[in-house]
């Protein structure tokens, strides 16, 4: 049974492949959930397929010793960007998701001797907030920061909630929905005078080649990152441990050149993501400056051309710039972008459909938006590489996008 | 909170892209609403009824995702030229059926769509002030769901305010 329905939807998608054909142009904006490799970075990575440095680094023959030296050179390079002391502090592990679990069941783990309290903030990312649900089945607690109404954590609360039983801290240093900058640098003064044991984690993602960001000036203790947010390949991201900072791994195996992650390092991904930092820190501020012209064009040419669409997040310097996150009410977001999906725009929705109830953004839920408002929101990031014409296009599609599913709510009243 | 794949099939595309019977309807005889926009998912039926009791036209509206929008719209389609008496029978398998089927996770769309021709159609009953021997007192599965699904609804707002308060 589960083959024929799988069967159908593989038919289904052909279909709807099939009534995308002819699209004149096309703007991916949903870096958030996946992104475009830049062709350099492709380039870049080729060659360690199947030319060289294939061999597994701790091996001792010569494509073995190829790995191991451009592992050495990778690392060294996300090292500088990051602004670590230490090249020991760049650990390797397969993307945002699987890194983050590292961060926090290691570092829970490691610390559960000294306390059982976990503080995050109510808008991290799923693979923060599952993973502490799951801690909190293991008998940690775990209380959660509420945040304002642009997306920024309560620092007050934060001071009342980290005491001596806090082990683990961990706070975005950019929402990866809504693209609040957060006060990091406050967070990590708060909980170290409160308890300068406790392990202070920031999911870095979409900081890292967005906003300056520096370990050393944070002081932080571990720091995720993701290649595919800067355009770089999937399937790998950068744990951060600050030196002298000890974790548990979650997983075990053959360990190699990555202590905190067992098993054959992924020498093409691991070149990819380095190629793609060196491409978002060549003209840092540069990059920074046109993805912010960008952002500010998209928000000001949907909030201004179109009613009861709403931003949802900070404005100017606060916001990370790539993000745009609006809100359009009386249009449903799947429909929405599906809509925008066949005339060549592709961005996400805040929201998923599960049974019966459509779960909205638990990140727009908490800076106080109603459902019905987190349900129409469109999520969208700009990059280095989109140009005035990918934005001029979009502006162009999204009113009249928004217009048809408009017209197909018709009087229905959102109460 | 979890993501499926979503491949509609071409005919949900179809209705989804070119809705048939959309939009309020002036005249309506009786209209009927299921869902809540808290849920992301809402419907109006407008029909128009004849003496006969024959359903003469049906239109929609729709807060909702491409299987709602299509089950809806389907439902208006299936009901034309249809005495009450045997709109009432339509299951919401029938709906999904003639949609040519939706991924799991959307049976609620075609559940509500149901649940709102059933309003309407018991609405109408109760206007006329007549109760036909085909029509169950009790709520059909349809209803009940888009109840559930309201309830379901009222009670997130109320949790949502009252933390609000806080």
């Amino acid at each position: 049974m589960a083959e024929t329905v799988l069967k159908m939807m593989f038919e289904h998608v052909k279909d709807l492949l099939k009534a995308h054909e002819g699209l004149k142009h096309e703007v991916y904006l949903d870096i958030e959930n996946s992104s475009i490799v830049q062709k350099e970075v492709v380039e870049a990575m080729l060659p360690y397929f199947s030319q060289y440095a294939y061999g597994n680094p701790t091996l001792t023959h010569k494509p073995g010793w190829e790995a191991f030296e451009v592992i050495m050179e990778s690392s060294q390079k996300i090292a500088k960007f990051l602004g670590c002391k230490v090249v020991e502090e760049v650990n390797f592990a397969p993307g945002e998701t699987e890194v983050n679990n590292l961060a926090l069941m290691g570092a829970a783990f490691t610390m559960k001797g000294k306390g059982k309290k976990i503080v995050v903030s109510e808008i991290e990312p799923l693979s923060v907030l599952h993973v502490t649900d799951l801690l909190s089945k293991y008998g940690f607690t775990v209380v959660k920061i509420p945040v304002d109404g642009e997306g920024f954590i309560n620092l007050e609360k934060l001071a009342d909630v980290v005491d001596k039983e806090t082990i683990l801290v961990s706070l975005s240093a950019v929402n990866h929905e809504i693209g609040t900058i957060e006060p990091i640098k406050e967070a990590l003064e708060i909980v170290k005078d409160e308890n300068p044991e406790a392990i202070f984690h920031t999911d870095a993602s979409d900081a890292y080649g967005k906003i300056p960001f520096n370990v050393q000036d944070l002081n932080v203790d571990l720091a995720t990152l993701s290649s595919y947010k800067i355009l770089g390949p999937r399937g790998i991201g950068v744990l951060y441990v600050k030196e002298g900072v000890k974790i548990n791994r979650i997983l075990e195996g053959q360990i190699g050149t990555q202590k905190l992650w067992p098993g054959v390092e992924n020498t093409p991904l691991i070149v990819g993501f380095a190629k793609a930092s060196e491409l978002a820190f060549k003209d840092f501020e540069r990059n920074v400056r046109h993805m912010q012209r960008l952002r500010d064009k998209l928000i000001d040419g949907i909030t201004g051309k179109i009613v009861e669409a709403r931003l949802n997040g900070p404005k100017g310097d606060k916001r990370a710039p790539d993000n745009v996150n609006i809100s359009f009410l009386r249009c449903e977001g799947e429909a929405l972008t599906i809509e925008l999906s066949l005339n060549g725009v592709y961005v996400s929705s805040g929201s998923a459909c599960t049974r019966r109830l459509l779960q909205p953004s638990h990140v727009l839920v908490a800076i106080g938006r109603k459902f019905s408002e987190a349900h129409g929101s469109i999520l969208m990031k700009v990059t280095r590489c989109h140009t005035e014409e990918d934005i001029n296009y979009v502006l162009e599609v999204i009113p009249k996008a928004v217009e048809r599913i408009r017209g197909i709510t018709g009087s229905v009243e959102m109460k | 909170m979890s993501r499926v794949p979503l491949p509609y099939n071409p005919k949900i595309l179809e209705l989804f892209r070119h809705p048939k019977n959309l939009g309020k309807m002036k005249d309506a005889t009786v209209t009927a609403v299921a869902g809540n926009p808290t849920c992301g998912d809402m419907i109006i039926f407008y029909l128009k009824i004849n003496d006969e009791d024959v359903i003469e036209r049906a239109s929609f509206e729709s807060y909702g995702c491409a299987a709602n929008i299509a089950t809806s719209s389907i439902v208006t389609e299936m009901i034309k030229d249809m005495k009450l008496e045997d709109a009432w029978k339509i299951s919401w398998k029938k709906v999904i059926e003639a949609v040519g089927g939706l991924p799991s996770v959307k049976f609620h769309c075609g559940i509500l769509a149901v649940g709102a021709l059933k309003r309407a159609i018991r609405a109408y009953y109760q206007n006329k002030e007549s109760s036909p021997s085909w029509l169950s007192e009790e709520l059909t599965f349809e209803e009940k769901q888009a109840l559930e699904e309201e309830e379901l609804a009222k009670m997130i707002s109320k949790r949502m305010k009252n933390e609000g308060r806080k």
